[in-house]
């Protein structure tokens, strides 16, 4: 296991966030976390990078391994000036063979000298992404890397993911709502409601009765979509 | 060379210009321009302190401030807002310490000196705990640059880079609480936030990078020291807030040109 969490429980002021969660991946894997809004994804996905403190249980990471990580939409001040370049070169200054890679693995070459707030949702993203590769990370987490981009957007992103991972092969833990898009990439799903509610193969899960509960209101756009994945499933 | 009063007050002005600018952005940055009002606020009840306790002035004030800033960030998040609390603590230290300073009806004390600054009446010791109170704000902010931009950036990136955003803040407080501690006589109590503030702020729309903008702060609060300090000498006005007037003015310039200038740059279709 690159990293594992041992019966975690997390609590955010008063509140039960996370309730005994047992996961982990392994190396080149690729997790997906899904759950309804609320349900404790990004807080899970802060305790394995170390932004949250546990209020009990352990994760545990493999020593040495590095991680990347890119953050939910992140927003910027106005009043910070900051290259892409600058930006990329937080907390250490890489070689510029090195930024130049990185930027080029994120599909952004060329933008290094535009101001951060300039960049449109889908480039931040991909600088986000570029970021994270310079650390060549075993591991990459990825919380909500798609939100607010429209779906060309947000599909050409997962296949920015896809090829990256292929070069690096590199372990992904992604969280995520797009349910069809994900389902189609993993290689295992975790069902998150504040505890695992189910986890396994997307096949597995998205048939289980938790998922189907939990999910209940999307089951008209999910249906569309699996059924499609059945289909893709079967050729191959 | 020291021997001359308005030597000693222009090293005074450029000590606290050179202190307050590097640490006056990330305020900008972080949105904390209320946290250094508040920091400011308080230094009036260690004044008074440091008078009652026969202690530096410098020391009283240091320990308030830091007090007050490490309260005010661990209140944070725990059921106010931090304008709230920040406006309930500020105004009612300055308020206790308005009221604590009254009892001491053995010591005649200017309080104007306080609010306002005196910077024609710095001492030479006063030079000497500026300076060093300056070049320790410096080296600390240096020192941690990266990682306080990070910090300032996004708490959960820094997290990952192995950067401990709450270390960061704790560092930024301690600068801001030399920093009120130093300027106190320059400028006063009421009038740091603006030397913090305000060179930061006029510095913004000619960079591109933090660091000319820290450089510029630094650069545009000097030029305001300097310029206040002639002109309260020539018009015969308090030098504390023409100081401050002189970069307001830079501000209000600064504002139009970029005003103009964007204005400019949307209509060539940029």
């Amino acid at each position: 296991m690159l990293i594992e969490t041992r019966d975690l429980f997390i609590h955010l002021g008063q509140r039960l966030v996370l309730e005994d969660i047992n996961m982990g991946v392994e190396k080149g894997e690729i997790v997906t976390i899904i759950g309804p809004n609320g349900s404790g994804k990004s807080t899970l996905l802060r305790a394995l990078i170390g932004a949250v403190k546990p209020t009990s249980g352990q994760v545990l990471r493999s020593p040495g391994v590095a991680i990347g990580y890119v953050p939910q939409r992140l927003h910027i001040d106005e009043t910070l000036p900051m290259s892409v370049r600058r930006f990329m070169s937080l907390p250490h200054r890489p070689a510029q063979e090195e930024l130049n890679a990185a930027m080029s693995a994120a599909g952004v070459s060329g933008l290094g000298q535009q101001q951060v707030m300039s960049l449109s949702g889908g480039q931040f993203q991909r600088v986000l992404l570029a970021r994270a590769l310079l650390e060549k990370p075993d591991l990459l987490l990825l919380d909500e890397a798609t939100q607010g981009l429209d779906h060309r957007g947000s599909a050409g992103f997962y296949q920015q993911i896809e090829s990256v991972r292929q070069e690096l092969g590199c372990a992904v833990i992604m969280v995520s709502h797009e349910l069809h898009v994900v389902m189609r990439r993993s290689d295992r799903v975790i069902c998150l409601n504040g505890h695992v509610c189910c986890q396994g193969l997307p096949e597995v899960v998205s048939v289980s009765p938790e998922y189907q509960s939990l999910f209940a209101l999307d089951q008209d756009e999910e249906t569309v979509y699996m059924h499609r994945d059945h289909h893709a499933y079967s050729h191959k | 060379m020291l021997d001359d009063f308005l030597v000693r007050s222009a090293l005074a002005g450029l000590g606290v210009a050179l202190a307050a600018a590097p640490l006056g952005c990330f305020i900008v940055w972080r949105r904390m321009a209320y946290f250094g009002d508040a920091t400011a606020h308080a230094a009036v009840l260690g004044v008074a302190l440091s008078l009652v306790l026969e202690t530096p002035i410098f020391a009283g004030v240091l320990v308030i401030s830091l007090m007050m800033a490490t309260l005010v960030s661990s209140l944070t998040g725990r059921g106010y807002a931090m304008d709230t609390l920040l406006g309930v603590m500020a105004h009612s230290s300055l308020a206790v310490g308005l009221v604590a300073v009254s009892f001491l009806d053995n010591i005649r004390i200017d309080l104007m000196a306080y609010l306002f600054g005196d910077i024609l009446a710095v001492g030479k010791t006063d030079l000497a705990v500026i300076w060093g109170g300056s070049v320790l704000v410096i080296s600390l902010v240096a020192y941690r640059w990266s990682g306080l931009l990070l910090a300032t950036l996004n708490p959960d990136l820094a997290h990952a880079s192995g950067v401990s955003p709450k270390r960061e803040q704790l560092i930024l407080t301690i600068a801001l609480a030399i920093v009120v501690a130093v300027a106190i006589k320059v400028v006063g109590v009421l009038l740091i936030a603006a030397m913090l503030i305000i060179p930061a702020a006029t510095a913004r729309p000619f960079c591109k990078t933090p660091e000319t903008m820290a450089v510029l702060a630094a650069i545009i609060g000097c030029a305001a020291s300097l310029a206040g300090l002639r002109a309260s000498y020539q018009l015969d006005t308090p030098t504390g807030p023409t100081i401050v007037c002189m970069v307001a003015l830079m501000f209000l310039f600064a504002s139009l040109f970029w005003r103009l200038n964007h204005h400019s740059r949307t209509r060539s279709g940029d």
